[in-house]
């Protein structure tokens, strides 16, 4: 691999050579690097490009690292990974894509993830997109999520996105069974001409599930967001989704709730806020010696943190 | 020295323009001052000329001999002026320790963090990772206002109503941290306030009403004239004067 591959590792999976646990790096739509363990196997698909995952039951406190890179340019890599998680088991999954893309064609990763968490089984899905490149070649992302959770299980989804993705189409489906949880954390930055949407569709099926879905993000230049957050209360369930947008420069941001109680019980909320930094943050931060573009600096950087 | 020298401000409302400050003439040395009066009679107005948050329509201020008028919030910040809102602003995703930070324009350690959030009375490891948004108490807010301003430790410190929203058992706090920076600070505090246990350890009073300084000095000279003129509107005062009276 080379330096500049070595780089993206880092930055999109926190991986520099002495990564623990099992691991399957992809680069430019190849396996490149591969371990397992006891509780974690990995195969790669014989059907369709990609993986399975599989976490065997009460396994704990494991963690895999799953990154994605793309270095050349003109590329088109879609893969299709299935998370099987024991019932159980508790697991952080480190997943990631970066692109370098340095010539002039575009460059695109479409990921279709799917899960399925066992009863009582605990799992933590960290995933990260970067983009980075010095030609004018596009760099696209568009990841597919489906998420099952059998009774009892819980999931902890965090996505970020803070650059180089020119365009980016997000979507998240869930299914909860009785008593299963799903968090959603998302952080968005787009900049420039990029577009990134996001669209969740929840459906809690079950007794005493619950979701919340939080969405913070910032638009700046003449970027464009739109967050579709469908929840469907199927049972006696609460629900929670939140978007809270900066916009910046001629940055949109549209907030797209659909939230539907098909059962007495159901309980949903959906809020949004969109708007600029207040003008009292920058003043205040401006009476402590910063200058304004400091101080929204900061701002912005404690909103993604 | 803090010099304000014929200092007007006027504000808009629907019957035309109103005079918020009228050639107000100032000089403020190295001591601890109040600004009180009525509500409505400027003092707010004129703590944020000071800070540079809003201009004012004419006159000069000096500090130490410079010419500070057309400087902006930051400029002043690094020339030695803190300014502690009246109301604290929220931030979303900034934590008090990244404030306390900030305000001391350096990485502070934890202990040293945490020494400030003990001056104003919080209990320093409930609070250093928590969010400065709504999850926190106006009266909380208000001591991390403060403690911002301890943080930054210039040579002009300016406190809009810092009892404001603070609750009577924190008060007493509030009065040793101020009684405190009095006796350490070498610089300039200005408070304005109603409090009279806040007047009472002032160097020197300022009354303004109507926009402009209706009077001046020690607590000695202004006290008492406060206390006994129940209509100049500074209803705390006339209030306090009453129950001691009774």
């Amino acid at each position: 691999m080379n330096s500049t591959e070595l780089e993206l590792l880092k930055i999109i999976a926190d991986m520099d050579g002495k990564t623990e646990g099992a691991y399957n790096i992809r680069a430019n739509g190849q396996l490149a690097d591969r371990h397992i363990t006891e509780n974690v196997e990995i195969r790669s698909k014989t059907d369709n490009p990609g993986i399975d995952i599989i976490i065997k039951p009460g396994a704990e406190n494991e963690t895999v690292h799953i990154p994605v890179i793309i270095s050349e340019t003109g590329l088109t890599d879609l893969v299709y990974n299935d998370f099987i998680i024991g019932d159980g088991a508790d697991v952080t999954i480190i997943a990631g894509c970066g692109i370098h893309n340095c010539g002039g064609e575009k460059a695109e990763h479409d990921g279709i993830h799917t899960f399925f968490v066992g009863k009582n089984a605990k799992i933590r899905y960290i995933e990260k997109h970067y983009g980075e490149g010095d030609g004018n070649g596009e760099n696209i992302m568009n990841p597919t999520t489906i998420i099952n959770i059998a009774e009892g299980g819980y999931m902890e989804m965090e996505t970020t996105q803070i650059k180089g993705v020119d365009s980016t189409k997000r979507v998240t489906t869930g299914r909860l069974a009785d008593g299963a949880t799903l968090i959603v954390k998302e952080k968005l930055m787009t900049h420039g001409k990029q577009t990134a949407e996001t669209e969740f569709k929840i459906d809690l099926d079950g007794e005493n599930s619950s979701t919340n879905l939080i969405s913070r993000s910032v638009a700046k230049d003449n970027s464009y967001q739109k967050f579709v957050s469908e929840i469907n209360g199927n049972n006696i369930c609460s629900g929670h989704s939140e978007c809270d947008a900066i916009i910046m420069d001629n940055g949109r941001v549209s907030a797209i709730p659909e939230i539907t109680a098909n059962n007495i019980d159901a309980s949903l909320i959906h809020e949004a806020a969109i708007g600029k930094i207040a003008g009292d943050q920058i003043i205040k931060l401006m009476t402590l010696g910063l200058t304004e573009k400091q101080a929204e600096e900061q701002i912005i950087n404690g909103f993604l943190k | 020295m803090l010099e304000l020298k014929n200092i007007s401000f006027n504000a808009e409302n629907e019957s035309g323009e109103k005079e918020i400050l009228k050639n107000i003439n100032l000089k403020i040395d190295n001591s601890f001052v109040v600004i009180t009066g009525p509500n409505g009679g400027g003092k707010s107005t004129l703590a944020k000329i000071i800070a540079g948050i809003i201009a004012p329509v004419s006159g000069q201020i000096l500090l130490d001999g410079e010419d500070i008028t057309h400087m902006s919030v930051t400029e002043r910040a690094n020339r030695g002026i803190s300014f502690a809102f009246q109301q604290p602003v929220h931030f979303k995703g900034l934590t008090v320790y990244d404030m306390l930070g900030l305000a001391a324009g350096k990485k502070l350690g934890i202990n040293e963090a945490c020494d400030y959030l003990s001056q104003v009375g919080l209990c320093a490891r409930d609070y250093i990772n928590r969010e400065i948004n709504s999850s926190l108490s106006g009266g909380e807010l208000k001591r991390i206002e403060i403690a911002s301003v301890l943080a930054r430790s210039t040579k002009v410190s300016i406190f809009d109503e810092p009892e404001a929203g603070i609750d009577l058992w924190s008060f007493g706090n509030l009065i040793r941290v101020f009684e405190k920076m009095r006796k350490e600070s070498g610089g300039t505090i200005i408070i304005i306030s109603h409090q009279e246990r806040i007047l009472n350890i002032a160097d020197r009073i300022i009354v303004l009403g109507g926009g402009t300084v209706s009077s001046e000095g020690t607590k000695e000279e202004i006290l008492p004239q406060l206390l006994c003129t129940v209509d100049s509107g500074c209803r705390v005062l006339a209030d306090t004067a009453r129950e001691e009276n009774q």
